[in-house]
């Protein structure tokens, strides 16, 4: 029988959410690594019991967890094989939380420093991983976008990580600069149908698109516009805040920029606006659904300096003709009173006959949608604040 | 042998108890303790100081004997009581977020 299972990251803590395919009823386990921050946890395409989380602490930095039975048990990458079953597994022999910035010549002239909130230089420093996009091919290999912005690459299943160094070394690093976030590489997409195709999305530098595996990359940010910028146009400074893309066409993207919903129909050689009649087009969220390449969803939020909903309402839009028509979401939300937010990698859908819908909000609901958006019931209600949701459309 | 103290959330980690216990030969300094502890128990690397530069973490600091060593040279010995075990070296996160 078909099932789904969400992966949820908070501020305090893993959950996982399993249902059957009717998605009415679910079970909640959790917290995993109680009292740390999971920026993200994302299953293996190839093995969805596969799973990696990235758990982070201001006081003792990054590790890397992974979970080979859909998340009930985890270890960190390394552990030795034998160990793994064991009450008292002894220590992990790898350093799966170790990422150093590259900076041999011979991988691509990787820069030192990037723009500064004052506009001086400064110095690249690792803090966490914010974004994990498992191999669409192979379950030991795993992606990993990390702040200060940086792609950083596994292929022993997270047990040791190198940086692809041609993304910092292509030359515009010098401008690149923190959001209020920090400075961020927080979207990561795997192109189905060319190996070679990796886009990501840096707050605040944009969109970059690498055509060999990652080697070269250059910025795609043509038609954005940041009138809060030095310069509205630039190659790179936007604050993109997330990027979706449908597996069927992956050379159309869907954007949600700082202010701003953008459409690409040329794997992001150019951008245009299609915010149309949403009542605000800030926001963080963007999602596609996973039959219709032309329906997506965002979830608007009334401006940068207030960081919730429109006049207390918690609505999603949906666009059925690729952005610019949207229609509001509101069944089953809160429609007054309600001043959460959504983090950027707090939505995701399955995959089943109806395709559902989910988000996480910093109030510590995780909202879940059976019909595609026309209804919503909440699924938890008081978890910490949700940093991400991702889905698993089980078989 | 040598004790350290750890926060939590690394006891969680290592999975140890409130305390740990170290076999160190020649002087005990800051640095040969953190070198015994990360060959014990590697996945605590990184998480008390950096990878590379071993910079201690700024939220985390180093007391012993109640006394703050945090911002000694790491090659400074340790108290002659924590070398021979009688007081642990205590590894404490700092109190923040208010």
């Amino acid at each position: 029988m078909s099932g789904v299972r969400l992966l949820v990251g908070t501020r305090k803590g893993a959950f996982v959410l399993t249902s059957d395919g009717k998605r009415d009823k679910w079970d909640v386990s959790g917290p995993h690594f109680a009292g740390w921050e999971i920026y993200h946890l994302k299953g293996s395409p190839v093995n969805p019991n596969r799973v990696y989380a990235s758990q982070t602490s201001g006081w003792f930095g990054q590790i890397i967890q992974r979970s080979d039975d859909g998340g009930k048990t985890w270890i960190q990458p390394g552990t030795p094989p034998s160990e793994k079953d064991a009450k008292q597994p002894r220590p992990p022999k790898g350093e799966s939380n170790k990422f150093v910035y590259d900076t041999s010549a011979g991988t691509g002239k990787p820069l030192t420093t990037h723009m500064w909130y004052d506009g001086t230089q400064h110095p690249w420093e690792f803090k966490r991983v914010w974004h994990i996009e498992p191999s669409l091919t192979d379950a030991d290999t795993v992606y990993a976008g990390v702040e200060d912005a940086g792609l950083f690459r596994s292929t022993d299943g997270g047990q040791n990580w190198q940086e692809l160094a041609g993304l910092r070394g292509h030359g515009t690093g010098p401008r690149w600069q923190p959001g209020a976030g920090g400075m961020c590489l927080h979207t990561v997409i795997l192109d189905p149908s060319n190996p070679q195709r990796i886009y990501i999305a840096i707050s605040a530098a944009g969109a970059f698109r690498t055509d060999d595996a990652g080697k070269t990359w250059r910025p795609i940010n043509k038609g954005l516009v940041s009138p809060y910028i030095p310069e509205p146009t630039a190659e790179v400074g936007h604050c993109v805040h997330h990027v979706a893309m449908h597996r069927s066409r992956p050379h159309v993207l869907f954007m949600q920029k700082h202010w701003d919903v953008m459409r690409s129909d040329n794997a992001g050689d150019s951008w245009q606006e299609v915010s149309g009649n949403l009542p605000t087009d800030f926001g963080f969220v963007i999602d596609v659904h996973a039959h219709d390449p032309e329906t997506i969803y965002v979830v608007p939020i009334k401006s940068d300096g207030e960081h919730f909903p429109l006049d207390g309402k918690l609505r999603v839009y949906r666009s059925k003709s690729g952005g610019n028509e949207w229609g509001a979401l509101t069944k089953g939300l809160p429609q007054k009173d309600c001043y959460v937010n959504v983090l950027r990698d707090a939505m995701s859908v399955d995959s089943l006959d109806k395709c559902g819908v989910y988000f996480g909000t910093t109030g510590g609901q995780v909202y879940g949608s059976a019909d595609a958006g026309d209804s919503w019931t909440p699924i938890v209600q008081h978890l910490p604040a949700v940093l991400s949701v991702e889905v698993q459309t089980l078989s | 042998m040598i004790r350290v103290v750890l926060p939590g959330h690394l006891r969680a980690l290592a999975r140890v108890g409130s305390e740990v216990e170290l076999q160190i030969d020649g002087p005990v300094t800051q640095r040969s303790v953190l070198d015994a502890l990360e060959a014990q128990y590697p996945m605590l690397r990184g998480t008390i100081r950096d990878h590379v530069t071993h910079e201690r973490r700024p939220f985390l600091r180093f007391f012993a004997c109640a006394e703050d060593y945090s911002l000694e040279p790491p090659d400074t010995p340790l108290p002659d009581a924590v070398a021979s075990g009688a007081e642990p070296l205590l590894i404490i996160g700092a109190i923040a977020g208010g």
